[in-house]
């Protein structure tokens, strides 16, 4: 148990590291908004995600209502509702529920990607090992922007703000240069996600309702096209 | 007041989190809703990127740079750091040292 728990620490480093540069701009824009080092610190603790976190700093600073808030917060954050059920499938049954709600706490894009990635079978030990280190990097980071961020060179900010797609990058391409089925849906994701982004009768959609559209189309087609035979499937996940 | 807002951002997002972490317990057999939920990661990682990183960083140019030093260090099945490092690197190297203007 001990050595899940050691391997769950390993695998979050490269997502802390990424964190700590990224949420770099979270704090920074905490700043902007009116809101203090110890506030900014408390949200991203709490609320561990990028993209909501960018937008509700944004409907602070505009000093927007509640009800606001929450519905920005519901769609944006959408997605790991799916993340959750495609986590729950793959966390072994027996697993109890007060340790599926800690494993809830902070199932981000990246620590979702990894566990999925994870080779073995997951375990409560290895998920919360995963999970300590990107939240003090987020956390940590987000007090760092807020305090020294102003300092910062515009052209590394520039630089760092791929560290995030990078990551994506690097765990979509190797599934989909080795799985035809992957690279087909994440091809077709690609594709609508440019079409809801360019063209002008989509503009309405915002960036967190065009990332569930997209991805529910695409897995959806996915799976009519390419069912994933049961026994494969435990391998390639 | 903004502790109030930063509460309710949390409990909200940590409710879409745990509610289909601890409802969906058994495993699903239909193999369309398993087969959906396996690309699920790949369409919705894919969808946050494209076409979001090329406006990311100060010049187009440097994006497509960054995105293409990232895919081939994907490829070379290099670690999730270093790809993401190599990108931001990139970055850095063509808005210092091959842009004079912004595009």
């Amino acid at each position: 148990m001990k050595s899940h728990f050691i391997e769950g620490l390993k695998d979050g480093v490269p997502i802390a590291l990424g964190y700590l540069s990224v949420s770099f701009s979270v704090g920074i824009m905490a700043l902007a908004a009116g809101i203090n080092v110890f506030q900014g610190a408390l949200m991203s603790f709490s609320n561990m995600t990028s993209a909501g976190q960018f937008a509700g700093i944004t409907i602070i600073g505009a000093g927007g209502t509640l009800l606001e808030l929450i519905l920005t917060q519901l769609i944006i954050n959408l997605r790991y509702a799916l993340m959750s059920l495609s986590l729950s499938q793959k966390l072994p049954e027996k697993i109890p529920i007060w340790q599926r709600m800690v494993v809830a706490f902070a199932n981000t894009d990246e620590i979702f990607a990894v566990a999925m990635g994870h080779a073995k079978s997951l375990t409560f030990p290895y998920m919360v090992g995963l999970q300590i280190l990107p939240i003090l990097g987020w956390t940590s980071g987000t007090v760092l922007g807020a305090v020294a961020g102003q300092v910062l060179p515009p052209a590394i900010g520039s630089a760092l703000s791929v560290a995030l797609y990078g990551m994506f990058i690097a765990v979509v391409v190797p599934v989909a240069t080795k799985i035809r089925p992957v690279l087909w849906v994440a091809a077709l994701a690609a594709i609508f996600s440019c079409v809801i982004y360019y063209v002008p009768l989509f503009s309405g959609i915002s960036a967190g309702m065009s990332i569930i559209i997209c991805t529910i189309l695409a897995s959806v087609v996915g799976a009519f096209l390419f069912p994933v035979p049961q026994e494969t499937k435990e391998k390639e996940v | 007041m903004i502790y109030l807002y930063i509460l309710v951002m949390a409990f909200v997002t940590y409710l879409i989190r745990m509610i289909p972490l601890t409802v969906f317990r058994k495993k699903i057999t239909s193999p369309f809703i398993r087969s959906f939920l396996y690309y699920v990661p790949y369409a919705c990682l894919t969808a946050m990127t494209l076409p979001a990183v090329f406006y990311a960083t100060n010049s187009l140019l440097s994006a497509l740079a960054g995105v293409a030093m990232a895919v081939i260090l994907a490829c070379c099945r290099r670690s999730l750091v270093t790809v993401a490092a190599g990108a931001c690197l990139t970055v850095f190297i063509v808005e210092q040292f091959l842009l004079t203007s912004p595009l």
